[in-house]
């Protein structure tokens, strides 16, 4: 396998407030293998927003990283150091090397300038393209992302244009200055299941052509399945288990992964048989839970899982975060 | 349909702007037999929500009826529709914005009782601790506010306050959207045993389609303001007749990825219900449609019992290949 585009190892990240202060994260390793897709999957509150912030230099002021490394391998082919990059730095490879998609593309675009400009302004600063070559580069990218009329919508305004058109801007204006990273953080979630279905075919298309490396952010495993190479399962500001997405639907192996995928009603199953949830809810960040943050919620947790856990390797290139794997794993 | 407790009849709800005319429901028509769930999928803009409001005259209707129980809520005066909003009630999305945060929870639960008068103060109390323990609260949550509470937990306040007034049909509006999956399905579950005990009735309205087969008896399918399928679930889940219903049901991302859904996949979106496309509203998006479907509104057409797809073309398409392999 080839270097991976990005590292994250033992990632922390705390948020203060006026008196006290919660670890969001906590110990958080994975990788991103080139043109690879990795997903974070969780629920609410399992970090994966913090994770994606944190790479792109964006968390917000009374966060901070307090642990761990994340490197990013540059287009050249040199490594950086992301955390501890001074904002400055960052603005020159924000949109260049590594850019971000969000869940809700109209809060996510600027109301005020066409589509057009937006997209061009990447251009702008991250090019030498004078204004017609960027002109006609938007309109490339326009029309890759496959937006009808295209040169008809450079000139609209985000308002003007549907939610799945404005996520194909979203997508045209990250990818337009080549990225080797994207980091899509829930987009589809705000969208209808056949719009999901058109995004979803235009990000794999677009990484077979481009070759970027996707940072894949999501709480449903259906999209999950689809677009994942590897996936990593997110809860309460840990990652449970890790395995490429193969493994990882055929031998979920930490209970949580376990009853997360017994929680999802599947097309075509039997009448009358009941969904098995997942007891209780997550745990406040402020109320962890010595040991595993997920054992209150644990149908096989016992006295040792007060203990901290850690993610262990269970067979090759599968993790898992529970003291109780095997007996889990062998109860398929 | 036998012992139907709701009979929606041509009900159209039309809105009018300064851009024109915008039919959000046209001419629907549909039973809900008593002691089952209903439920009203489609993409947004499909006008299921507005559906739901109208049907219980939340919002005035422009045209057709609802029979509840027999009676027209549309011939009501206003109090008898006061009487009879104890009967049905509704549950929506968001239960952060759907419960007063200056109420505490056990105010909130009570609102419909003290409205309509119901028992005295202690007989009321005795109510809520009941209702917060039916849908799996505690009863000294009733001293507590809103924002004391996980999404999850306020979307079972939610639930306590629809059925304190002891309904018999609930209209729920996306009521599980809002929740992670693992809550999700305490909540979908939490709704069956209600059903079981109480006989409810209800409609369930959700954009979510695997959510719609878990939970309910009969499916609809709405396109721009008007039916397109409507039929008991499990047929028409299996054997979605209605090339609408085949390409929302092969969207669906299926949690394996050995099994890559064969997609049917529609063009763009849903168009503006400014200007409806004329005859069959769905044909500017359909993969099927003819000449003929421009000029001709599609009558429904039946495809097994109580299954009826309101598309031209369904008799010719008796054997298609299935959008989505079942297991």
């Amino acid at each position: 396998m080839t270097a991976p585009v990005l590292e994250v190892r033992n990632l922390t990240v705390d948020f203060r407030s006026r008196h006290h202060s919660v670890t969001a994260l906590r110990d958080v390793s994975f990788s991103l293998g080139a043109g690879r897709t990795l997903a974070l999957v969780g629920e609410s509150g399992s970090g994966k927003s913090v994770s994606s912030l944190s790479i792109m230099g964006l968390l917000p002021r009374n966060g901070e990283i307090t642990g761990g490394a994340i490197v990013y391998r540059r287009k050249n082919g040199g490594e950086l150091a992301l955390n501890g990059l001074s904002q400055r730095a960052y603005r020159n490879i924000r949109g260049a090397e590594m850019s971000m998609i969000f869940q809700e593309p109209m809060s996510s675009l600027n109301p005020l300038f066409t589509v057009g400009d937006q997209i061009g302004e990447m251009l702008m600063l991250h090019s030498d393209l004078d204004a017609a070559a960027r002109r006609g580069r938007v309109l490339e990218m326009l029309e890759l992302v496959e937006i009808p009329a295209a040169a008809s919508r450079l000139d609209s305004y985000p308002h003007e244009l549907s939610g799945g058109m404005r996520q194909r801007v979203m997508i045209a204006l990250a990818l337009v200055c080549n990225p080797a990273l994207l980091i899509a953080d829930e987009p589809t979630t705000a969208l209808d299941v056949t719009i999901q279905a058109q995004i979803l075919d235009l990000m794999r298309r677009l990484q077979h052509e481009l070759g970027m490396s996707i940072l894949f952010i999501t709480h449903d495993m259906g999209v999950v399945a689809e677009m994942a190479d590897d996936v990593a399962v997110m809860y309460a500001g840990t990652i449970v288990e890790s395995a490429t997405a193969g493994d990882l639907f055929a031998n979920p192996s930490h209970p949580y992964t376990r009853g997360l995928l017994n929680s999802i009603p599947r097309p075509g199953r039997d009448p009358g048989q009941r969904l098995v949830p997942i007891p209780g809810t997550v745990p406040s960040l402020s109320a962890m839970p010595p040991g595993c943050a997920f054992a209150p919620r644990c149908g096989w947790a016992g006295e040792e899982c007060r203990k901290p856990v850690v993610l262990e390797a269970f067979h090759t290139g599968h993790d898992v975060a529970c003291f109780k794997t095997r007996e889990v794993a062998g109860n398929a | 349909m036998p012992d139907a407790l709701v009979q929606v009849r041509n009900l159209t709800k039309s809105f009018s702007t300064p851009a024109g005319k915008v039919h959000a429901v046209n001419d629907v028509s549909f039973d809900i037999p008593r002691g089952s769930i209903t439920g009203l999928v489609g993409e947004s803009g499909s006008g299921k929500t507005t559906l739901g409001r109208v049907l219980l005259r939340l919002i005035e209707p422009t045209g057709g009826s609802t029979i509840f129980d027999g009676q027209d809520l549309n011939r009501l005066d206003a109090r008898e529709l006061r009487d009879m909003r104890k009967r049905m009630q509704i549950i929506f999305q968001d239960p952060v914005s759907s419960l007063n945060p200056r109420l505490k929870v056990g105010a909130i639960v009570a609102e419909g009782l003290v409205a309509h008068r119901v028992g005295t103060r202690r007989d009321r109390k005795d109510r809520v601790v009941a209702l917060l323990e039916e849908v799996g609260l505690q009863a000294d949550h009733m001293h507590r506010f809103p924002h004391e509470f996980s999404g999850g937990q306020r979307q079972r306040i939610g639930i306590a306050r629809a059925l304190a007034l002891e309904p018999e049909f609930i209209v729920a509006d996306e009521s599980v959207s809002a929740l992670d999956v693992s809550i999700q399905a305490q909540v979908l579950n939490l709704l069956l045993d209600l059903r079981e005990r109480r006989n409810l009735t209800m409609l369930f309205i959700a954009h979510d389609l695997s959510v719609v087969e878990y939970l309910c008896d009969q499916t609809i399918v709405m396109y721009l303001g008007k039916i397109a399928e409507i039929g008991p679930s499990q047929a028409l889940y299996r054997d979605p007749a209605h090339p609408y219903t085949q390409a929302l049901l092969s969207a669906i991302p299926i949690p394996d990825p050995a099994r890559h859904a064969e997609r049917s996949h529609l063009k763009g979106d849903i168009p503006s219900p400014l200007s409806p496309p004329s005859g069959c509203v769905f044909r500017t998006r359909c993969p099927m449609a003819l000449d003929e479907c421009s000029r001709t509104v599609p009558p429904p057409i039946s495809r097994g019992s109580h299954h009826e797809s309101y598309c031209i073309r369904t008799e010719a398409r008796y054997e298609p290949t299935s959008p989505i392999q079942h297991p």
